[in-house]
């Protein structure tokens, strides 16, 4: 539970923070709200040799509605979303799934940027952004481009974001017809077994650790879109998934469970 | 002045703040790793990812490569260290009992995953941390046995070659009952027989161990610092193992962080530490990490039980019989033989049933050993029990208050020697249930279960019981010589009234979380007529408390509490010899009350206590041959242990899709006897039952065929947290017992004994009807989805 030795620097912006990854190269990490990374350090299964501190860029903590958008500054921590009039306004579903990750110490910290970047799976918020069809603001030495959440995970903690890149924004449509998010555990503090997010009545559906990415739930959205009851379209949610098997869960309970919790929560979000 | 007008304060019964909190909420109290130790060296364990294996070589090069790393020693450098000794088990259960040489660093062989195979002396934690990382073994694997009956299958890999068998002991409690106990079953209407499956759990303290052991190489004295239980046993051990002369050993448990069993043992660290100190002649610390201490600090439970009863046609129970597997582990720390002898005798339960057989067999395993956790011994008897006594309920067809109060011990019965040989001291079983049955509201609950039922509920409701008795106060030391164990069962305590009239208590007992220094505050302040601030209670230092037997087996109060409770009436006594010396009148013509003397039918003629404290003190005019100062020591051993006994009531809702289980309601009624302050009492019923509600639902000990521990972390190792806690709801019916002057029983473990049972009979309850009659712990949301299941004929 000691990390091995690092070397420590503290960002000044952005532009800095992406310097001084493109100085350190490979064994630099970005760190945030540091909830997924300093656990990693500390088992050891990450052991980078400096560390990027981006947490206080305050300029990187916003939230902002206009144009049907909901933009949103990486360094946001999961409790601003969670609190935030303006998110419970214009994108209750991400305020109320904030609510849900981990406990009040892990909302205070973690960020939404941090969340993305480390492309968890289980994690909650980025089934959330991709139920939800979002773009990630990344930047990097070239400057800023757009990715569109579908696009980003590739792998277990793997994404299509470059070394010595850098979430800046994330966007989420504002708005857009029922939603739920089913998340199964056995510890208020716990990631999910399980979780199921639904957005737009029914038009996005993602699935939480279900294998190695967050996943568009493309089966179920179609059933919706056909006209199928809530029942039918859940049926289907687990089909041709290879979900994990871990000590809460077997395959076979995992597939169970997201049948069980997609009907819950497409019925939730108004879907009969 | 009237004695009604200066009745003494009751400070006992109150729900009193404790004096350990200020300390420990503002961050003040000093634990283990937070002593500053200049120069001190640091030790990093090497531990086996071997469940099994030959030590072929030890390669230390790139550990001594990193920067503040000094030396890497194997277990054959360090073994002259420890020469002939070897950590100590110190209740060996049968003359035949097998006990392997238990080295605190293995020199041939690694019998666990985390038996230490080398350590780093390190100048900083971080140091050690790194070399011990980098420390490369070679390993030759041997085969393990991981699963407890696999230990005792025909052909088991041995754990100990060398001692030609798994099987540890066998010890039994029988008598001459086996003839009448088979003629039960013979004669039986209902016969129920059960197999239950204990999981190995991890104590999980808040604060892991660690130990600083610091030299005084002038004088040759050593100080062992460590986060026990146990400073008084450990200082003793420590000295028979190392050969330190116990006049230079001194023993301090600084603030110590929750330890529920597993820090009262003699571990290899300590060992270690205290011994490298004395040859290096510097400081010699380690600090345990979270995933190390999973492996190795001993782990609880670890049985696989059998558990028969013979009723007849009312479902009065006439026999009970019982055989045990338990897992020792890879060796035998402390007291693990000793741990399912202390259930041994209670496996009928708060019952009156005649006829008693218990057998159990112990056996090796490539696994961390087992040792006492919360209520050793007594949780696994209780949900034996408990859970057999609802089987026999359907069977009979009553509900399981009614096969209850057909069997209990009746309130008229006490002293009630019970057919293992134990003379319970008081107790009114029904009346607790009764109670409890009151404030669960059970018709309701009940009639709310039925409507589920009918509507076809997918959330079914499930109501269970756990009635409960325990043999707490360890304990009378000829019962404990009887049993073969090491030590005896007494306390000791010492009370001071300084000049200025403030007490000074030194007491054998070593908290590490119970609330001892406001509890025993109370006790004296009440028998003195003081304020409880006016007391100060040391402790846990054996230079300052020399004796005592420590914190353990819900013993602190009914053992220690007596002791100092005593230790008070005597200086009383000497006070009031030297008040009716001064009021010149005899000492049977005076009483005292709060705080003051005086010779009854003469109320102006008094003395308070603070002008004989300093009397006492400057011994101007003390009866002739009497000895200045006010000041008493009293080491008592019991007569007999206590029996704290009680109804819990849990209610869950069970989603009959997902498996899922919500502890919706629980309601506990115990009697510990008198209640020195409720508010302590509450905080160790709330933790207990959540610790026995953990077992039942969250907790787990995974170990893959490989022996691996693969729940190392409170990530995978499911600890439940407030936010998974039920709504508590207690009450209590104290039946003060006999035993002791105050009539106190002892509660550190009664919630953990009783909440287990009470859990998984409210699971198994609420699914009774689609078919479902055990659940193994934990039961977790798949266990019980697959447990509906497979009770559905396979179907989903
Ligand atoms: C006890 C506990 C419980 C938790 N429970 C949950 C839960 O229930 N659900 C859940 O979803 N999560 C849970 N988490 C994780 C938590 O939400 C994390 O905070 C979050 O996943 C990561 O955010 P962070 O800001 O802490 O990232 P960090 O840990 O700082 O970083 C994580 C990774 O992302 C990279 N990174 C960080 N910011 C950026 C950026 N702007 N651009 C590019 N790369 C970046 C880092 O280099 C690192 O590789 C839990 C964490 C803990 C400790």
């Amino acid at each position: 539970m000691i990390p091995a030795a690092f070397d420590y620097e503290v960002a000044e912006s952005a532009d800095h923070a992406i310097a001084l990854l493109a100085q350190h190269g490979d064994d630099a990490k970005l760190l945030a709200g540091g909830h997924s990374l300093i656990p990693m350090m500390r088992y050891r299964l990450a052991t980078p040799s400096v560390l990027v501190d981006v947490g206080r860029l305050d300029d990187l903590r916003y939230i902002r509605t206009g144009n049907g958008t909901v933009s949103i500054g990486a360094l946001t921590r999961h409790s601003e979303l969670e609190h935030s009039a303006e998110m419970a306004e214009a994108c209750p579903m991400l305020a109320s799934v904030a609510a849900l990750v981990g406990d009040p110490a892990v909302r205070h910290r973690g960020t939404l940027g941090g969340t993305l970047a480390h492309s968890d799976p289980a994690s909650d918020l980025p089934a959330a952004v991709l139920a939800l069809g979002g773009t990630i603001v990344a930047q990097g030495p070239g400057g800023s481009r757009e990715i569109a959440a579908t696009d980003f995970f590739t792998g277990y903690f793997e994404s299509v974001l470059a070394a010595d890149e850098m979430i800046t924004e994330v966007r989420v449509p504002a708005g857009g017809g029922g939603w739920n998010y089913q998340k199964f555990n056995r510890r208020a503090q716990d990631w999910a077994i399980v979780g199921v997010a639904v957005a737009g009545g029914g038009a996005g559906v993602s699935l939480v650790n279900m294998g190695s990415t967050p996943i568009r739930a493309s089966g179920v959205e179609a059933a919706v879109a056909g006209g199928a009851s809530a029942a039918e379209a859940a049926a289907v949610a687990a089909d041709g998934l290879e979900p994990p098997d871990d000590l809460n869960a077997d395959a076979e309970y995992r597939s169970h469970l997201a049948r069980v919790l997609t009907e819950r929560a497409l019925n939730a979000a108004g879907v009969a | 002045m009237t004695i009604t007008e200066d009745a003494p304060a009751a400070h006992v019964g109150s729900r009193r703040l404790r004096k350990e909190d200020p300390a420990l909420l503002t961050g003040e109290a000093r634990f283990i790793d937070d002593l500053a130790l200049p120069g001190a060296i640091w030790v990093g364990v090497v531990r086996s990812t071997e469940a099994h294996a030959n030590i072929v070589g030890i390669d230390g090069s790139a550990a001594l490569e990193i920067d503040g790393v000094n030396e890497v020693l194997s277990g054959a450098d360090l073994a002259p260290l420890w020469g002939e000794g070897a950590l100590p088990c110190a209740w060996p259960v049968t003359p035949d009992m097998k006990n392997p040489t238990h080295l605190p660093v293995a020199t041939t062989t690694a019998k666990y995953v985390g038996d230490a195979v080398a350590v780093v002396l390190a100048d900083s934690r971080y140091a050690a941390a790194d070399g011990a990382a980098a420390v490369v073994v070679d390993y030759e694997p041997l085969p393990a046995v991981v699963e407890i009956e696999d230990a005792v299958a025909d052909g088991a890999p041995l754990v100990h070659p060398d001692l030609e068998s798994n099987e540890c002991y066998t010890w039994g409690l029988w008598g001459d009952n086996a003839a009448a106990v088979d003629a039960a079953f013979a004669e039986a209407a209902h016969v129920v027989s059960e197999r239950y499956l204990q999981q190995r759990l991890i104590p999980a303290p808040m604060e892991p161990r660690g130990c600083a052991a610091v030299p005084s190489p002038a004088g040759g004295e050593l100080t062992l610092y460590s986060a026990t239980q146990i400073p008084h046993i450990l200082k003793v051990m420590t000295a028979v193992v190392l050969g330190i002369p116990e006049n230079k050993l001194r023993v301090v448990a600084p603030s110590v962080g929750g330890g529920f069993g597993c820090k009262l043992n003699v571990y290899a660290e300590e060992i270690l530490c205290s011994a490298l100190a004395m040859q290096r002649g510097a400081p010699v610390r380690w600090t345990e990490g979270r995933s190390e201490g999973a492996l190795s600090t001993i782990q609880g439970r670890g049985q696989v039980q059998h558990i028969e009863l013979a009723a007849d046609a009312d479902g009065k129970v006439q026999a009970v019989r019982v055989k045990l597997l338990a897992d020792m582990g890879a060796y035998l720390q402390l007291v693990t033989p000793g741990v399912p002898l202390l259930g041994g005798f209670l496996y009928h339960g708060c019952y009156d049933i005649p006829n008693y057989m218990f057998e159990c067999t112990s056996v090796f395993t490539n696994r961390t050993p087992t040792d006492a956790y919360r209520g050793a011994g007594r949780p696994e008897a209780t949900y034996a029990v408990e859970r057999a006594m609802d089987s026999l309920a359907v069977s009979v067809g009553v509900s399981p208050e009614e096969i209850r109060a057909r069997n209990f011990i009746g309130a008229d019965a006490f002293p009630y020697e019970s057919a293992a040989g134990l003379v319970f001291d008081s107790g009114d079983y029904q009346a607790v249930l009764d109670k409890a049955v009151a404030l669960a509201g059970l018709s309701e609950r009940r009639a709310d279960q039925a409507s589920r039922v009918a509507a076809g509920s997918s959330k079914r409701l499930g109501i269970g019981f756990s009635s409960y008795v325990e043999m707490c106060g360890l304990a009378p030391s000829r019962v404990l010589a009887s049993l073969d164990y090491g030590a005896g069962g007494w306390e000791a305590a010492t009370v001071r009234i300084s000049p200025t009239c403030k007490v000074q208590v030194v007491t054998g007992s070593t908290p590490h979380g119970q609330g001892h220094e406001t509890c025993w505050s109370m006790i004296v302040a009440d028998q003195l007529g003081v304020d409880p601030d006016d007391v100060e209670v040391l402790h846990s230092d054996t230079a300052v408390s020399p004796t005592g037997l420590d914190t353990y087996g819900s013993r602190s109060l009914a053992v220690g509490g007596t002791a100092v409770y005593m230790a008070t009436e005597k200086v009383i006594d000497k006070a009031r010899a030297i008040a009716a010396h001064q009021l010149e009148a005899s000492e049977e013509d005076l009483e005292f009350s709060g705080g003051t003397f005086r010779v009854r039918g003469t109320p102006e003629a008094e003395v308070p206590l603070a002008g004989i404290a300093f009397a006492a003190f400057t011994a101007h005019d003390l009866p002739d041959g009497m000895e200045p100062n006010l000041e008493a020591h009293v080491t008592y051993d019991p007569p007999n242990f206590t029996f704290p006994n009680g109804t819990h009531i849990a209610v869950v809702e069970v989603d009959t899709d997902t498996g899922n289980v919500d502890l919706v309601d629980y309601v506990a009624v115990d009697d510990c006897g008198v209640q020195i302050n409720p508010l302590v009492v509450e905080g160790q019923v709330h933790g207990g039952i959540l610790q026995g509600a953990a077992q039942a639902l969250y907790e787990d000990a995974v170990y893959n065929s490989d022996g691996q521990l693969v729940s190392t972390n409170l990530a995978d190792y499911l600890v439940p947290s407030a936010a998974e806690a039920p709504r508590f709801r207690l009450d209590s019916h104290a039946t003060p017992s006999p035993t002791n002057p105050m009539g106190v029983k002892g509660v550190g473990e009664a919630g953990t004994i009783a909440a287990a049972p009470a859990v998984i009979n409210a699971v198994v309850d609420a699914l009774r009807d689609l078919g479902v009659t055990d659940v193994d712990m934990p039961a977790s949301p798949q266990t019980v989805w697959k447990a509906i299941a497979d009770a559905q004929g396979g179907a989903s």
